[in-house]
């Protein structure tokens, strides 16, 4: 027993480390997509302090473009805009509809932090479950796809990146309807992966690729990108590079989806 | 003893500061992420304990890992570098080891020494991050890239920071 005691002692740092590393990487390991997101909800308060003081002043340098794009996104709604929705600064009520069924309800959130250099990038916003948002809701912007949210507390939510090793969404080219996945290879923070569209489709540079609708996340037909270059990687399915058309350094406000069939759409699925 | 402890608290708190609040919000590109807190556990005097540097590693990468949503990522990283510290001290040690009342620093042991021991220290940190961060070693030369980029703009970081020090010496 005292040899054992004495060979602690004269190993304690050696034992120390392997006991904190193997904590550390088991943790680095284990926590998957989901429980980070729970992870995350706990956290977030702490970082969400910070970063939103951060992007206090960060968002003055984006002030200008930022103005640009909201008059320009008020005026393509305002010609949209065919039945009035009641709503003040912060939200947009839908009214009690039982004839046109309205199926998505955006919100709109301001970013306060976004990382775009690492593999896995996540977003926060400035709006949480006390505005309506929870978990697994698609976000967009006024160019496109955003990411989907993960975590959400009272006041804050982060949101999945689509620059995110783990970020995937069906998606389908525009001009003839063929669907695929979209997926980051964490190269370059400007263009995704377009995977399983089949070799005999016809694609070529240019062609612009939308949400294919069948994730009950996002509506059919947010913009996501271009395609930049297309090649047949052994067999028989395209690996296409997408140009998003999100800028994601600029990002400033988002629009948080809510998809009120959500539920009615999974129950059938399970069914 | 307390002068010690309050100093290093304030070393740790403005290194973490420094990182969540301003360097994780400058993105010059993928190949220059620069993660300055391991500085903490580089400039910790010769004579800290091999438990309580681990200890203290622990801590700074699980604070920075909370920012960052990354879980366990910095904590191993920086452990790993932390237990390495004391076999690279041992090994560039001076003829008559270090001197009692010295800090491991550029105005006690020279810049040349300095460099011998951050760079081996902060190139393992960051090759650990940058791997177990894209988990797979598919990408291997540009991560090992990613990894030289940022190791070089961390290390220019750290002598930024050593400056500091030396003026504030001389003042």
């Amino acid at each position: 027993m005292r040899n054992l005691l004495n060979l602690i002692y004269r190993y304690h740092f050696f034992l120390l480390f392997l006991v904190l590393e193997t904590i550390a990487v088991s943790m680095g390991v284990r926590y998957n997509f989901y429980q980070k997101a729970k992870f995350v909800a706990f956290t977030e308060n702490i970082a969400a302090f910070f970063n939103e003081t951060v992007s206090s002043f960060t968002d003055y340098f984006h002030l200008v473009e930022t103005n640009r794009k909201l008059s320009l996104e008020n005026t393509m709604l305002r010609n949209q805009l065919q039945r009035v929705y009641r709503s003040d600064d912060l939200f947009f009520f839908s009214e009690h509809d039982t004839v046109h069924r309205q199926k998505y309800f955006f919100t709109s959130a301001r970013v306060i932090s976004n990382t775009v250099t690492r593999m896995h990038n996540y977003l926060t916003l400035d709006k949480g479950r006390d505005q309506g948002i929870e978990p697994e809701m698609g976000v967009i912007c006024s160019e496109g796809i955003v990411g989907i949210t993960t975590g959400v507390t009272r006041n804050f939510t982060s949101v999945l990146s689509v620059l995110n090793l783990n970020f995937h969404v069906s998606a389908k080219l525009k001009k003839n309807n063929y669907f695929g996945t979209i997926s980051w290879d964490g190269r370059d923070y400007r263009t995704v992966i377009l995977s399983e569209i089949p070799y005999h489709v016809e694609v070529s540079p240019g062609d612009t690729v939308v949400t294919s609708g069948y994730s009950s996340l996002f509506p059919e037909g947010i913009p996501i990108g271009t395609v930049e270059e297309a090649h047949v990687e052994n067999g028989n399915f395209y690996i296409i590079r997408v140009r998003l058309f999100t800028d994601f350094r600029h990002l400033t406000y988002v629009d948080v989806i809510r998809n009120l069939q959500k539920e009615e759409q999974q129950k059938l699925r399970q069914e | 003893m307390i002068n010690t402890i309050l100093r290093y608290t304030f070393i740790f708190v403005v290194l973490v500061l420094t990182q969540v609040v301003l360097l994780d919000n400058i993105e010059i590109s993928r190949y220059t992420v620069p993660f300055l807190y391991v500085l903490f556990i580089l400039v910790l005097p010769f004579d800290t304990p091999g438990w309580l540097l681990l200890l203290l590693a622990f801590l700074t990468g699980f604070t920075i890992d909370l920012f960052e949503h990354t879980y366990g990522l910095h904590t191993a990283a920086t452990v790993l570098m932390a237990w390495l510290r004391p076999g690279v001290l041992q090994l560039i040690a001076p003829r008559d080891g270090y001197t009692p009342n010295t800090r491991p620093g550029i105005s006690d042991y020279g810049l040349g020494w300095f460099l011998e021991y951050t760079i081996p220290l902060i190139l393992v940190h960051h090759l650990f991050l940058f791997y177990f961060e894209v988990f797979t070693f598919h990408h291997f030369f540009s991560t090992l890239l990613r990894v030289l980029g940022s190791t070089s703009f961390t290390l220019v970081l750290v002598l930024l920071g050593q400056l500091f020090v030396l003026k504030n010496r001389r003042e």
